[in-house]
Parts: structure tokens; C-alpha cells; sequence
């Protein structure tokens, strides 16, 4: 378990220092996060315990988005005065992105396709 | 006896242990009500708890940069949940590695279809360029869309929050998108999940089983990548 935090920890560390050094616009746990898969490629297998620990991470994946959505009342005026048109924007965008990815990827890899 | 409470209160409202255990049971709260009431996609866990932590906070004049102080802790596990990402990727390698045609012109188009539409619509409703690449990364994972948003001159915290909407609403309204439009491969489930609505859209994804996950971690990612790429390029164009 704590060697397992400190394996994430420690791509995470290694992927900001590489945004920091090549100066990208790119986030440093997505850049770990091709590491670790890189680090699992070499390997050839997921350590159980590592495993344990990502399973129970991810699970509680939504929790961790809590925080940043409370910043919500620091825009309430903007969001008030302009709620009409944002929120059209959010909903039909999102909604129409679903639907367009998800229709396209079905199609071109077939409805039947069971992985 | 009021007093006790005066001192109380303002003791507890100094520790950052406060605002991590509130956000933590309101949470734990809102998940309990999600699954007694049905699973209704509207009482999404993430709505709920958002909607009464901002009231807590309103009710007793906190501001949000106090309640961050505590709610850093929960979220500063984004960064390690993102590098974890990598395990039901590499689970699911040889089932990705099998369509990659099909990934990146979903993807690519996906992609393109969430930044375009958004800013379309929101500009015609008459909002400004400041507020619109605010909202035009809004489908990519937070700590890239602020990022993005910040270096094209928009609003960040904007941005976080429209993120955050953004994950509700895929996460929330489409499993009803993909059933009504009759998408049962899990691979595109996935991936559609993934690239309209983030970390929030792959936490649903996650009960879709392990290949949507998989795809929408996936789509995740890339979706960050390829926004982060062609946005400034796209906006460059729009504004001139």
C-alpha cells in the first residue's frame, strides 16, 4: 500500500520535473501517468499491490473533484449574469460530444465488437 | 453557553481538519442518497455534495480560499488518481492497441466537437472572449484545462468551475445519451465518457465495467493532449 503511494507519488514528481524542464504545456501527472504505463510495459505485470491501491484511488475518483467544484461561488455573479447562455453552451456541447464520439467510435469498430 | 461555542467555532473553523471533514461526509452523504434514491442520474454524488458544501459555506461567511485550506488535502489526490490511470490502461492495452483508426478519429473528432460547440453557442449568446476560452477547454481534465485557459488569456478558477459542471452533466445525463442513441460497445461508451466529460465522466465510467473505464481514462488523457495542441491554433484563427 505505501509503496504503492509511493510509486504514483514518485511518477507524478518525475512527470512534473519533465513539464518543468522541457517547458510544455502539458500536465505532469499525465505525463507520470505514461510513465507508470511504460514502467508496467517493461515489467510485463501489475504488481498486486499497486493494483489494490489504484482500484481504491479511482474508486473514489469523483471525491476528488469536490474541492475544486465548491470554486463554483466564486464566480456566482458572472455565472448569474450570463447563466442563460453558459449553461446552453454546457449542456447541448456536452451532450452532442457523447453523442458524436460515441456514435462515430461504435460505427467504425461495429456494435458487436466485444473486446 | 454562547460563548463556548463563539470560541468553539472559531477554533475549528481555523484547522484545516474542518473543511476536509466536511467535504469528506458530505461526500459520503451525498453517495449514500444517490444510491438510496435509485441512482437517479440527477442527484449525482459530486452535484449534491458541491451544492451543500457551497451552502455551508455562504450560511457561515467562509470564504473559499478558507475552505481550501482543508480541501486541498482531498484534492491534491487528483495528481496521484491521474498517474493510477495507468493500470486499467495497461489492463486493457491489448484491447485499445486493437482500434487505433477508429481511437483517434472518435477521439480527434470528439475533441474538436466539445471546443467548437461550446464556444458557437456561448457566443451567440452574446458572451465575452474573455468568458469563452474560459469554457472552451471545458471538457478536459481541470488542472490541463486551467492550464490552457490561463495561457490564452481566460479565467482559470472560471474554467475549474466550468470543468467541474462539465463532468456533472456528462456524468449525470450521458448513460440516457448513449442508451437513447442505442451505444452498447463498451469501448465507445467509454471513450465517450472520457473525452465529453473527464475524471467525473470516467468515475461513471468506472461502473460501466473495465474496458469503458479503461477507454475513458484513455480518452482522458489524449483529449488534454490534443485540446492542449490545437485550442491556441484554434483560437488564434477565431480571433483574428
Amino acid at each position: 500500500m505505501l509503496e504503492s503511494l509511493a510509486v504514483l507519488l514518485f511518477c507524478q514528481l518525475i512527470g512534473e520535473l519533465i513539464v518543468l524542464f522541457l517547458d510544455v504545456p502539458i500536465p505532469g501527472p499525465v505525463v507520470g501517468m505514461l510513465l507508470l504505463f511504460l514502467g508496467l510495459m517493461i515489467r510485463g505485470e501489475i504488481p498486486e499491490p499497486l493494483s489494490q491501491t489504484a482500484n481504491g484511488l479511482l474508486g473514489q475518483l469523483s471525491l476528488l473533484f469536490v474541492p475544486a467544484g465548491v470554486g463554483v461561488m466564486t464566480h456566482l455573479t458572472l455565472l448569474g449574469n450570463q447563466w442563460l447562455p453558459l449553461s446552453a453552451s454546457l449542456i447541448v456541447s456536452t451532450l452532442l460530444t457523447i453523442a458524436v464520439t460515441g456514435l462515430l467510435m461504435q460505427k467504425l469498430v461495429g456494435k458487436g465488437d466485444e473486446p | 453557553m454562547n460563548d463556548k461555542v463563539a470560541i468553539l467555532w472559531v477554533y475549528l473553523s481555523a484547522t484545516p481538519l474542518l473543511h476536509l471533514t466536511l467535504t469528506v461526509c458530505f461526500f459520503v452523504l451525498a453517495r449514500w442518497f444517490y444510491r438510496r434514491m435509485g441512482k437517479r442520474s440527477w442527484m449525482n454524488p459530486v452535484l449534491l455534495s458541491v451544492l451543500g458544501l457551497v451552502a455551508v459555506l455562504v450560511l457561515t461567511d467562509t470564504p473559499y480560499s478558507v475552505y481550501f485550506e482543508g480541501a486541498q488535502f482531498v484534492h491534491f489526490m487528483l495528481g496521484p488518481a491521474t498517474v493510477a490511470l495507468a493500470i486499467p490502461l495497461y489492463r486493457q492495452w491489448s484491447t485499445l492497441k486493437r482500434h487505433p483508426i477508429a481511437l483517434t478519429v472518435s477521439l480527434l473528432t470528439g475533441s474538436l466537437t466539445a471546443v467548437l460547440s461550446a464556444i458557437f453557442i456561448a457566443k451567440l449568446g452574446g458572451v465575452s472572449d474573455q468568458a469563452l476560452i474560459s469554457i472552451a477547454p471545458k471538457s478536459v481534465t481541470t488542472p490541463v484545462a486551467m492550464g490552457i485557459s490561463e495561457s490564452l488569456g481566460g479565467l482559470p478558477s472560471l474554467t475549474a468551475v466550468v470543468v467541474i459542471l462539465t463532468g456533472i452533466l456528462g456524468a449525470s445525463l450521458g448513460p440516457w445519451v448513449l442508451d437513447k442513441l442505442h451505444i452498447t460497445n463498451p469501448m465507445a461508451k467509454g471513450l465517450a465518457m472520457g473525452t465529453a466529460s473527464h475524471g467525473i465522466g470516467t468515475g461513471r465510467a468506472i461502473y460501466m465495467g473495465d474496458v469503458a473505464a479503461a477507454f475513458s481514462g484513455l480518452a482522458m488523457g489524449l483529449n488534454g493532449l490534443a485540446t492542449t495542441i490545437f485550442l491556441p491554433v484554434l483560437w488564434g484563427w477565431l480571433t483574428n
